[in-house]
């Protein structure tokens, strides 16, 4: 015992002294090496570090100085390899789960907690606006509640997300002016256009596409206001992939949790159907939206991402459907069906492509050379082309004879804006796994081209209904 | 943790040894009473007289695994005469139980051993251990 406390006793009386800068900041170095390791956790770094400084200040109490001492200390911890391989046999589950939430634990630093606090505060103001509106609290004219109420209610799902990102990030400035004013127009476009019908065309088209202008104003807020950097709008691209993916997850989690609670009520012979569908799930639906960006928010880096994974696996699938159509096309001989209902399938295959485009240029490392993985996309993006190119012939061509409606045009427009993005990337993609074009070429003509998405839907949003005339 | 280099002559432990070792060491040190990772490292050089050679960095895994075992019990705190944050580890009834245990097997393997150096130091052949 006694020699333990002499032990104790040396490292003590070093504690005081300061190093000199330099070796502070190799420290600070040393501590970012070998916290890369996945199977490092924070607190290991802190005992590692906490020793690497002990073996320093005893170093230096026998004369070496700082420079000296520190890469002495260094030398002494060994290869970090081994270490690595070691700490990865005691905790393989981290490299399973190194998503850590912020708890009340001592580990979790301010800014995680603040950030847990924003974003259950502005998830339960969420999810109770919502609940509110759902049951028409407070609304004093229900003339028609059933066409405005849930279109009112996406908008202010994704206003408490804006305000929540506004919050997280600290953003001021003209980036929250904006989106103030988006959010403005939104709310007057969807209440005050005097619509012929609610589920009119031009009423529908106004509520699918203020959303999608929404998300990209809820863009200017995540890249704070930096639109220009093309990196950022990368980033902007990953981080509604994985939003995407994680609403996906909570939806399906929250359908579980929907049926347990109307399996247990219902064993009690209580009729729990009003809370499931008036409460639970406007509430629980909206307050995930914010969680979804909080968590994608706190991830980043911690996981991989997910989009460029399921990208990997559905790439060759399309690709295959698509070819296999094409072939079936040429071989039977059968038409493509020209009803413009037509064209929204079309499209979504077109948003399908490009997401997969987009998601698997997101997972791409800077000295990548092409590929099988390349060739693959390049196959996906050329047949969806060509079979939509097959189907614009046809409609075009008919939409002309019978005249533009609202629906119709909307979805041709639609079909063009993706169209030509596509014929582009598959141009560039050709040029890059030729070897003419680099990576980044590719990758900049997708950031380029992200603006014209909010405008084309900002177009359809707020001036089809005077084009078409409210109908 | 080597901590210098020894004044004697005697080589370092072979890796197998020090692997085999370090269980028992780190209880045995940890039963003296509570401590942390860099002074545990400083102990074992001591007790070895540095001939036990360690890389400092593999101890933290080792600590790991015995928490995980329940063999030791670790809290985060600040010492009593201030300074850094530490992780302190001490030994839970488990882990005596644990060093118990090693303490019987190395019993036996130093008996048999003792009994193989005593043949050989009849014999002539070989240097005579001061410890048998």
């Amino acid at each position: 015992m006694s020699e333990v406390d002499a032990v104790e006793h040396v490292d003590m009386s070093d504690e005081v002294q300061t190093l000199d800068g330099e070796v502070e900041s190799q420290i600070t170095q040393w501590r970012r090496y070998v916290s890369a390791h996945p199977t490092v956790a924070g607190a290991d770094v802190e005992e590692l570090e906490d020793h690497l400084r002990s073996q320093i200040d005893d170093l230096r109490s026998v004369g070496l100085d700082d420079g000296e001492a520190f890469l002495v200390a260094v030398k002494r911890m060994g290869r970090m390899d081994d270490m690595w391989r070691e700490f990865a046999s005691e905790h393989s589950d981290r490299l399973w789960e190194q998503l850590v939430l912020p708890s009340g634990h001592a580990s979790g630093s301010d800014s995680d907690r603040r950030g847990l606090l924003i974003a259950v505060t502005t998830a339960v103001a969420a999810g109770l606006a919502t609940i509110a509106l759902f049951n028409n609290v407070g609304i004093i004219s229900d003339a028609d509640p059933d066409g405005l109420i849930p279109r009112n209610i996406v908008l202010v799902v994704m206003a408490f997300v804006a305000i929540f990102l506004v919050a997280k990030r600290q953003v001021t400035g003209w980036p929250v002016l904006a989106t103030v004013g988006a959010f403005a127009a939104a709310f007057a476009a969807t209440n005050l256009y005097p619509f012929s019908f609610v589920d009119g065309h031009t009423a529908a088209l106004t509520a699918i596409h203020l959303p999608i202008m929404l998300w990209f104003v809820i863009g200017l807020i995540y890249v704070e206001g930096d639109w220009q950097d093309h990196a950022k709008r990368m980033d902007f691209i990953r981080f509604t992939g994985e939003v995407f993916v994680y609403y996906t997850l909570m939806a399906l989690g929250g359908g579980v949790l929907l049926a347990v609670t109307g399996g247990v009520f219902a064993a009690i012979d209580l009729d729990p159907e009003t809370l499931i569908f008036e409460v639970l799930m406007p509430g629980g639906a909206a307050a995930a939206a914010v969680i979804a960006v909080w968590l994608v928010e706190i991830k980043q880096g911690a996981i991989e991402n997910i989009a460029p994974v399921l990208t990997r696996v559905f790439t060759p699938l399309f690709a295959l459907i698509f070819i296999g159509f094409l072939v079936t096309v040429a071989v039977t001989g059968r038409g493509i069906d020209q009803d413009p209902d037509v064209l929204i399938l079309f499209d979504l295959i077109l948003v399908v492509v490009l997401g997969l485009h987009l998601y698997s240029l997101s997972a791409r490392q800077p000295g990548d050379e092409p590929g099988l993985f390349d060739y693959l996309q390049l196959a996906l993006v050329v047949s969806a082309l060509l079979i939509d190119t097959l189907v614009m012939f046809g409609i075009v061509a008919r939409i002309s004879e019978f005249g533009f409606s609202a629906n119709k045009t909307a979805a041709l427009g639609e079909n063009l804006v993706l169209l030509v993005n596509l014929a582009v990337a598959a141009f560039l993609s050709l040029a890059f796994v030729r070897g003419a074009r680099s990576a980044t070429e590719v990758e900049r003509w997708q950031t380029s081209y992200v603006p014209v998405y909010p405008v084309w839907a900002a177009f359809v949003a707020f001036a089809f209904p005077f084009i078409f005339d409210f109908v | 943790m080597a901590r210098g280099s020894p004044e004697t002559e005697q080589t370092a432990i072979g890796k197998d040894l020090v692997a085999a070792s370090a269980v028992p060491l780190v209880l045995g040190i940890l039963a003296e009473g509570e401590s942390y990772g860099y002074a545990i490292s400083k102990r074992v050089s001591e007790l070895s007289a540095g001939r036990l050679d360690w890389a400092d960095g593999m101890m933290y895994p080792l600590l790991h695994r015995l928490e995980r075992l329940d063999y030791i019990e670790a809290e985060w705190r600040k010492p009593e005469d201030g300074g850094r944050r530490r992780k302190y580890y001490r030994l839970t009834a488990e882990g005596q139980r644990a060093l118990s245990d090693q303490h019987q097997q190395w019993a036996a393997v130093t008996e048999a051993l003792a009994s193989v150096w005593d043949g050989m130091a009849k014999l002539g052949d070989g240097p005579t251990p001061g410890w048998a």
